[in-house]
């Protein structure tokens, strides 16, 4: 399977991102690890007339504490974030997310920011960042700014990003000794998620969902049964309250509702609640 | 737009399309046939190669990705007749079939004890879960690659 020509640019730099897509417009992508957007290309899906490679962008890989919170640029690959200590101590749910992602071949070329643009609902790190309250920077002509998770993933593969903005960091509050749990059910081991679940558990309880509909949702209701004292097994029957799971080759809306409750409750009862 | 890829130690500079993939580039360009396309959608991992010394699927780059950058395939990994222990292990323990995943599963397996020099079964088998084996002969594949970590090659 072959994409349709385009024009590829390499960037130099970030800036140098920002003006080409500013230049460019609608018709450029970005292209950092490439394993969502290419197959979207090879199936023809995607069709971008120009592609702006920031994968060679080092300076946004890295994984550093910030303080108050924990840094990651948007250029990190997943297996950097799967085996990072600073991540096994202090937000392990993140770590132990990227390391659910497709494969060690994908995890090697894929990247954090590139899978939180992409806006896939049945990517595995969205549901986790949006549980964790996770805030993205981003970066325009106009300079910078910072989208909360929750404000980001705005329909199936569309985010607040405007044409002419990159990604460039994740902030993720640090959550060393908190409980977690994230439950991934599929098919194959190297598959999306057919159903997934994300939960964080420090002081309050942070519930997210994978492909539960055409974003990554927050199981709202799920989060105020355990707020007001509700058992793992009760609050996780609310799992698919308001959510609209999409039908597929792999599994009908019903079936996912159902297995919303199941991992939910998996989830819940591995972060200890 | 000109590329230039170091392959095996060699290097190849040519003028290709954006769009060419890095496992065609390989193929035809460096007329290295070794590497397969199986699935063509990143999922089966026949086309593993190594890229700056990690296992990609290089269905799923594009060689102006690889330009500048270090590729080695199945072809690079033998020094002269002596096989790769890890092609060592997989003739010794009988770990293909039909063959047509095998120079993935070489690659992929190679790159994992990199990662992870000394893997229980259970590792091996999740760090290839990107291979897929349509004859499903993953048990012995498993072997090799252990035999290959504890160093028990060249024995027979």
């Amino acid at each position: 399977m072959i994409p349709v020509a385009f024009d590829y640019k390499r960037a130099g730099s970030a800036e140098e991102a920002i003006a080409l897509l500013a230049e460019y417009g609608d018709e450029a992508k970005l292209l950092a690890g490439g394993h969502s957007l290419l197959p979207l290309m090879k199936l023809r899906l995607a069709t971008p007339s120009v592609l702006v490679d920031v994968g060679r962008l080092n300076d946004l890989s890295y994984i550093t504490d910030a303080g108050d919170h924990l840094a990651i640029g948007a250029l990190t690959r997943h297996r950097d974030v799967e085996t990072s200590e600073l991540l096994a101590a202090q937000s392990p749910l993140l770590a132990h997310t990227a390391g659910n992602v497709g494969d060690n071949q994908v995890r090697h070329r894929g990247t954090i920011g590139g899978s939180v643009a992409h806006a896939d609902p049945a990517s595995d790190l969205p549901a986790t960042l949006l549980a964790l309250g996770a805030t993205f920077v981003a970066k325009g002509p106009g300079g910078e700014r910072t989208i909360a998770a929750t404000d980001f993933f705005q329909g199936f593969l569309e985010s607040a990003l405007a044409a002419d903005e990159l990604l460039t960091e994740i902030r993720v509050p640090k959550t060393p000794g908190a409980g977690w749990g994230y439950q991934k059910f599929n098919r194959r081991a190297q598959d999306w998620a057919i159903v997934g679940c994300s939960v964080i558990r420090n002081g309050t309880t942070g519930v997210a969902l994978v492909n539960m509909g055409s974003t990554p949702l927050r199981a709202t209701a799920v989060e105020q049964a355990i707020a007001q004292g509700a058992s793992a097994k009760d609050a996780a029957e609310l799992a698919a309250d308001g959510t609209e799971p999409p039908s597929d080759l792999n599994a009908s809306p019903d079936y996912r509702r159902h297995l919303a409750k199941v991992l939910v409750r998996r989830a819940l009862e591995a972060a200890g609640v | 737009m000109k590329v230039t890829v170091e392959v095996n130690g060699t290097t190849y500079s040519d003028d290709v399309e954006p769009r060419l993939l890095l496992v065609h580039y390989i193929r035809e360009n460096c007329g290295l046939t070794g590497t397969n396309v199986g699935c063509d959608t990143s999922s089966c991992g026949a086309c593993t190669i190594h890229l700056n010394g990690e296992s990609v699927k290089s269905c799923t780059v594009l060689a102006a990705q690889a330009d500048g950058q270090k590729v080695t395939t199945i072809e690079g990994l033998a020094n002269g007749d002596e096989l790769h222990p890890m092609q060592q292990a997989f003739h010794e323990n009988h770990a293909l079939q039909c063959g047509y995943c095998t120079p993935g599963m070489i690659m992929a397996s190679v790159s994992l004890l990199d990662e992870i020099p000394n893997p229980t079964e259970a590792q091996v088998r999740e760090g290839l879960e990107g291979n897929l084996c349509r004859c499903t002969g993953y048990h012995n594949i498993v072997k090799a690659v252990l035999a290959a970590a504890e160093g028990k090659v060249g024995a027979q």
